[in-house]
């Protein structure tokens, strides 16, 4: 497997954070056309919706497709906001495009947000990176500031382009676009109903889009090297890169840049294979919120969008969870169901009752106070949140529970029986 | 743990220049940054004094500032050690040893998860979910900085540092 870098700068460049640095590889070549007056915006936004590319954030949504429901010539201003919340446990390559490419994705939100007609533009970056992704961040909006790459009437072309740093405070539901949104206004995270959709009325009420930072990292490559070339990097439905977060049982968990496409095998073996010379049992392939995966069916697939979701799960956030053969998958269910009950807004009755009930239900299957008919209404409750609910958090909770159960439901009948009678052993004992 | 009620004059001109960030009237945007100042100024966490300083601030009704205080998981209203300990215990930590990096933690500082020694110095968080280091798992926060692929051992020695 070959690494490719479209979003993280190549290895061996030396503090590749700096403006120096990314010029000296290129850099800010494609903003300089556009603030020289020689590429229009129509030519941005073609060329990135003909390169296939689409959301990095989880959805895998066509990003040239979501900017063009923005209102052409409207009023100003009109937003782009990039989602650096990264909040999706498993995932973690947004923080280091912020620590070691913070120019990579400032040259992208100028060249998307031009190509959208937005002259405001806003990063949300989670609170918890304010100790080294913030200030590299920031650093890198004083370089781009002075060098007159950010600010109004740039170049010969005068094009305006405020981009402002915005710090969450811990909340992974504003990784939500639209509860990203309301922290934005100042307000709890709370998830707003759609429609109407951001690019109708967002950020104070006015045409917005939100974007991923991996998704706005790959755009000065497409529009310097083409839709072709970035298409091409890919299988069919899938253009170019991913940073692939792999962790969990692996000898050498890391952020692995490659292609959309490459069999679940390569990435494994380059993540140095399963560690301890065990065997692999399961795989969530995309973020905590996919299905898992058991070995024999990740085995089999691609790391791309096609090939995972017909295997029933998706590609997600391209966060690959390794877990061993010594893994109790009841106990990692369970933690995962805490992780939704504890981040759930409490605004969808099904959510926030259910995501505490599946919480609750599965604790007492590992304290031996539960019986194994008790599976069937755990699936029920998962299968009550699904589709009940204002945003996909409530899906995202009943998605691990749906998957853990029809691949390993055995391994739980078999803990429900095992810590029962533990527990009555126990008792005995202390009778 | 006793703190301000006021806000710094420092703090206050950080809140403008935040504000600033915003179209005018949305200057409530700004509350987060606000917070954080507050709260940093004080030993860590935020009294409804100095909540009620940031409304006035900011010209906003006390209670927007009250829900946004506690809604989100980075702001304290309670006294707390001066220290913030977050060890992170969700899944890709959770396979390498989050959660027994937690309780040795717990049982080193005599303390569970969620509380503050008496000395004040060190404050436990709650178990913590993914921080966004979970390639270097198992990982913990101390303040704002990131230890990643910690032993219980290099966990003893980083809380005794702490002063
Ligand atoms: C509960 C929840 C959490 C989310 N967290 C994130 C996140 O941390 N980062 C992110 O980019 N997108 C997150 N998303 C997806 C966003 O809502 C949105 O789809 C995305 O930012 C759009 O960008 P993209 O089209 O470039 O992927 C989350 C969605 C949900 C439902
Ligand atoms: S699904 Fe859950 S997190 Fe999303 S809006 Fe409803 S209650 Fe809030
Ligand atoms: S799971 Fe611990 S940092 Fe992500």
């Amino acid at each position: 497997m070959d690494l490719v870098h479209v979003c993280m700068p190549p290895p061996d460049a030396e503090r590749p954070w700096r403006l120096e640095s990314y010029e000296g590889r290129g850099g800010y070549r494609v903003w300089r056309k556009v603030l020289a007056g020689e590429l229009d915006a129509g030519q941005v936004l073609e060329t990135v919706k003909a390169s296939g590319l689409r959301g990095r954030g989880g959805a895998g949504f066509p990003t040239g497709l979501k900017w063009s429901f923005m209102p052409r010539d409207c009023e100003q201003p009109t937003y782009l906001v990039c989602n650096s919340d990264e909040s999706e446990p498993g995932t973690c390559h947004d923080r280091d495009i912020l620590r070691y490419n913070p120019h990579v994705l400032i040259e992208g939100m100028a060249l998307s947000a031009f190509a959208m007609g937005a002259t405001v533009s806003y990063n949300y970056i989670r609170g918890e990176f304010l100790g080294e992704p913030v200030p590299r961040f920031l650093d890198a909006l004083d370089e781009a500031r002075a060098a007159g790459l950010i600010g109004r009437g740039l170049g010969a072309a005068g094009i305006d382009f405020e981009l402002h740093p915005f710090a969450g405070a811990g909340a992974y539901i504003c990784g939500e676009e639209t509860g990203l949104l309301e922290s934005l206004e100042g307000k709890p995270g709370k998830p707003r109903f759609k429609p109407p959709f951001p690019a109708q009325s967002g950020l104070y009420g006015r045409p917005t889009t939100v974007n991923n930072t991996q998704t706005l990292a790959c755009v000065p490559a497409i529009v310097e090297k083409g839709a072709e070339w970035f298409k091409s990097l890919g299988p069919p439905n899938s253009a170019g890169t991913m940073i692939y977060s792999v962790s969990g049982h692996v000898e050498r968990p890391g952020n692995y840049e490659a292609p959309l496409g490459v069999s679940f095998n390569d990435l494994l073996e380059h993540a140095g294979g399963v560690w301890k010379g065990r065997k692999l049992k399961a795989v969530i392939p995309g973020g905590s919120s996919v299905p898992v995966l058991p070995a024999a069916i990740i085995r089999e697939c691609t790391m791309d969008y096609d090939s995972l979701s017909e295997a029933g799960s998706a590609l997600g956030t391209g966060a690959m969870i390794v877990m061993d053969d010594r893994t109790c998958m009841v106990s990692v269910l369970r933690r995962i169901a805490r992780f939704y009950y504890a981040e759930s807004c409490g605004q969808c009755t099904p959510c926030r009752e259910g995501t505490g009930w599946l919480y609750r239900m599965l604790t007492r299957m590992l304290e031996g106070r539960a019986r194994v008919s008790d599976l069937d209404l755990l699936l029920s409750v998962a299968n009550n949140i699904e589709g009940h609910t204002i945003c996909a958090l409530g899906d995202a909770a009943a998605w691990p529970v749906q998957s853990f159960l029809k691949h390993f439901r055995g391994e739980f009948e078999e803990k429900i029986r095992s810590s029962r009678a533990f527990a009555r052993q126990r008792e005995a004992a202390y009778a | 743990m006793s703190g301000n009620s006021s806000l710094p004059d420092a703090a206050r001109d950080a809140i403008r220049e935040s504000a600033a960030r915003f179209p005018s009237g949305r200057q409530r945007s700004a509350v987060l940054d606000a917070l954080r100042l507050a709260q940093d100024g004080n030993g860590g966490w935020l009294s409804v004094e100095l909540m009620d300083a940031v409304a006035e601030e900011l010209a906003l009704p006390p209670i927007q500032v009250y829900e946004v205080a506690t809604f989100y998981s980075m702001f304290e209203v309670r006294p707390v050690g001066r220290h913030c300990v977050s060890v992170c215990t969700n899944i890709s930590c959770w396979l390498r040893g989050g959660r027994e990096l937690l309780k040795h933690l717990e049982s080193r500082l005599g303390i569970s998860a969620g509380e503050s020694t008496v000395d004040g110095r060190i404050f436990l968080k709650e178990e913590e979910e993914c921080l966004a280091a979970c390639t270097g798992a198992p990982m913990m926060m101390v303040g704002h900085r990131y230890h990643e692929n910690v032993t219980p051992d290099e966990a003893d020695r980083i809380v005794e540092r702490l002063r």
